[in-house]
């Protein structure tokens, strides 16, 4: 039963993503299918010549070399924000004295989008490579640090009357109520975490330029987006988004599954 | 089991909020819950049960007054008084067992003679098949089982539960009070048991507290001498268990009345003509 009822997710899935693509097909070729161009969808490259582009780009290492390298930024800014994140929103919650002195600067810091740290990221470190990993990470620390939190906060004041009274030590209420009670929070921060790195690692490339040649190899996704953009190669454009959908997914799906194996308690019934 | 777990709590009342915001809640409030009995307190619903508990508990200090178990001051939470709250409070991330054995290993008394307790404890409390099962897992009356079991396993010379059955259907309450009542002729621990329910309070108590409206403190204290073990259809049938009821019940109702009229002219109206039609002999 309940594997049927999988399968029957599976499908629904597939057959909408199919039908999907198909009317994105349709669309874009309405001027040669009817005669009439559909507005806007018109202008977007069709699936068939993405996939046609797409295929020789599998061939291209430079095309690799750019999935490489906004994989390896948003991997690196994301679990630097982790590292750092994850202690940091703990020390504000367990801490009045570290909450009053730290918070207020945090909050502020907090609604500056990532995207206004570039020109700043830039100057300050000394690599490019640097300065894009850094606005990243910022992109899911802030996310980490409220969940976390937001996470502590929320945790019903009984858990820790009932350990108090049987008992408990501070740093065992710490290990043993905080620490799993902001776990569901943390998996929560992490998903949300992973998809403002995403958008913003994109950004960051387009804006701070690719790598040294101009052939914009080794510029991460996003520059490949925005060279394509420049260089005329619309269904490469597509490609690019595409391939950060999938990249995007993939990271959500692998976040979900270890936020699962941490948190048991929420996923059995 | 040494007869220790007497609490004295004597002029004790509590406050909240600041100058003219204040209110009292507990005011003047003198008791003695006897060791090795089962005091049951009754009172209208808000009228600061809840915090006389924690004040007993120690997660709160009173205003005025002093709260000593067996002669020394209460002035913290402390493994002697162990309290089942309300609602569940198991630690939702931890197993039946691990939730069992937290007292324990918190206290570094993670060993073979309290794991077999644990055991023990399990097996008494019907949980045996339950054991790795996360609290979300269990049924409501299994909660509260595994909640006795939780506090049971520290040993306190005083079990304080605050409305531990409250929210249980009619048929898992009646076994729970059987369960519980079991649990406690076995070991004659000092228990403070804290209700609304008339009849759960008949049936437990060798106390009856009965207490005033808010501020509150003790209105009138009833002998409940009905033998143990007791059936559950001698509160609903035996005239002595009715006599006490009924009596609780006219104080109770005369109390809630209070409670409920405070402050409103129309609510007051309300109570008058409702009082007129069905107040208890």
């Amino acid at each position: 039963m309940r594997a049927m009822r999988l399968r029957v997710a599976i499908l629904r899935g597939v057959v909408a993503l199919i039908a999907f693509v198909v009317l994105w097909e349709l669309g874009s070729e309405s001027k040669a299918l009817t005669g009439v161009a559909l507005p806007w969808i018109s202008a977007i490259p069709a699936p068939s010549d993405v996939i046609v582009v797409w295929a020789a780009l599998v061939h291209d290492p430079g095309y690799w070399q750019s999935c490489y390298l906004s994989v390896l930024r948003v991997s690196v800014g994301f679990l630097a924000a982790m590292v750092v994140g994850i202690p940091f929103g703990l020390a504000l919650a367990v801490n009045r004295t570290a909450y009053g002195v730290l918070f207020p600067t945090f909050e502020v810091l907090r609604p500056i989008p990532p995207l206004a740290w570039v020109p700043l990221s830039i100057i300050f470190w000394p690599t490019q490579e640097l300065s894009i990993t850094f606005v990243t990470f910022l992109g899911a620390f802030f996310t980490m640090v409220i969940n976390v939190v937001g996470g502590a906060k929320s945790i019903d004041i009984r858990y820790f009357h009932a350990a108090r009274s049987m008992g408990s030590s501070s740093f065992d209420i710490f290990r043993r109520i905080i620490l799993p009670g902001v776990l569901p929070s943390i998996a929560v921060g992490a998903a949300v975490g992973m998809g403002i790195t995403w958008n913003v690692v994109v950004a960051a490339e387009m804006i701070s330029g690719g790598a040294s040649q101009a052939t914009g190899a080794g510029g991460g996704l996003g520059f490949f987006i925005w060279n394509s953009y420049v260089g005329g190669s619309y269904p490469q454009i597509v490609v690019g988004m595409i391939s950060i959908g999938i990249a995007g997914y993939l990271s959500s799906e692998l976040l979900r599954r270890l936020g699962d194996r941490i948190t048991p308690w929420l996923r059995r019934r | 089991m040494a007869t220790t777990g007497e609490v004295v709590v004597s002029g004790v009342g509590k406050s909240y909020g600041l100058a003219q915001f204040e209110k009292d809640v507990v005011k003047d409030c003198s008791l003695t819950i006897e060791s090795g009995k089962l005091t049951v307190m009754v009172g209208p619903s808000g009228c600061g049960k809840s915090t006389l508990i924690r004040l007993l508990a120690g997660f709160e200090r009173p205003t005025t007054g002093t709260i000593t178990i067996d002669g020394k001051e209460v002035n913290g939470p402390g493994r002697d008084r162990l309290v089942v709250f309300q609602e569940t409070a198991l630690f939702p991330w931890m197993s039946t067992y691990e939730n069992i054995m937290y007292g324990p290993s918190a206290c570094g008394e993670d060993n073979a003679e309290t794991r077999a307790q644990a055991e023990y404890l399990l097996e008494k409390v019907g949980l045996n098949g339950f054991r790795d099962k996360f609290p979300s897992q269990l049924s409501g009356g299994m909660q509260r089982r595994a909640e006795l079991a939780r506090a049971m396993i520290n040993n306190p010379a005083i079990m304080i539960l605050d409305e531990p059955f409250r929210g249980l259907d009619a048929m898992t309450k009646s076994l729970m009070w059987d369960y519980y009542a079991r649990l406690f002729e076995e070991n004659r621990r000092t228990n403070f048991f804290v209700t609304t329910d008339i009849d759960e309070a008949i049936y437990l108590a060798d106390r009856l507290i009965v207490m005033t409206n808010i501020p509150t403190r003790v209105h009138t204290v009833l002998e409940v001498d009905l033998p143990r073990p007791r059936q559950i259809k001698d509160v609903f049938e035996n005239d002595r268990a009715n006599e006490l009821k009924m009596k609780a019940l006219s104080l109770l109702h005369e109390e809630a009345m209070k409670s409920f009229a405070g402050g409103s002219k129309a609510a007051a109206d309300f109570v008058d003509a409702y009082s007129r039609r069905v107040t208890p002999r």
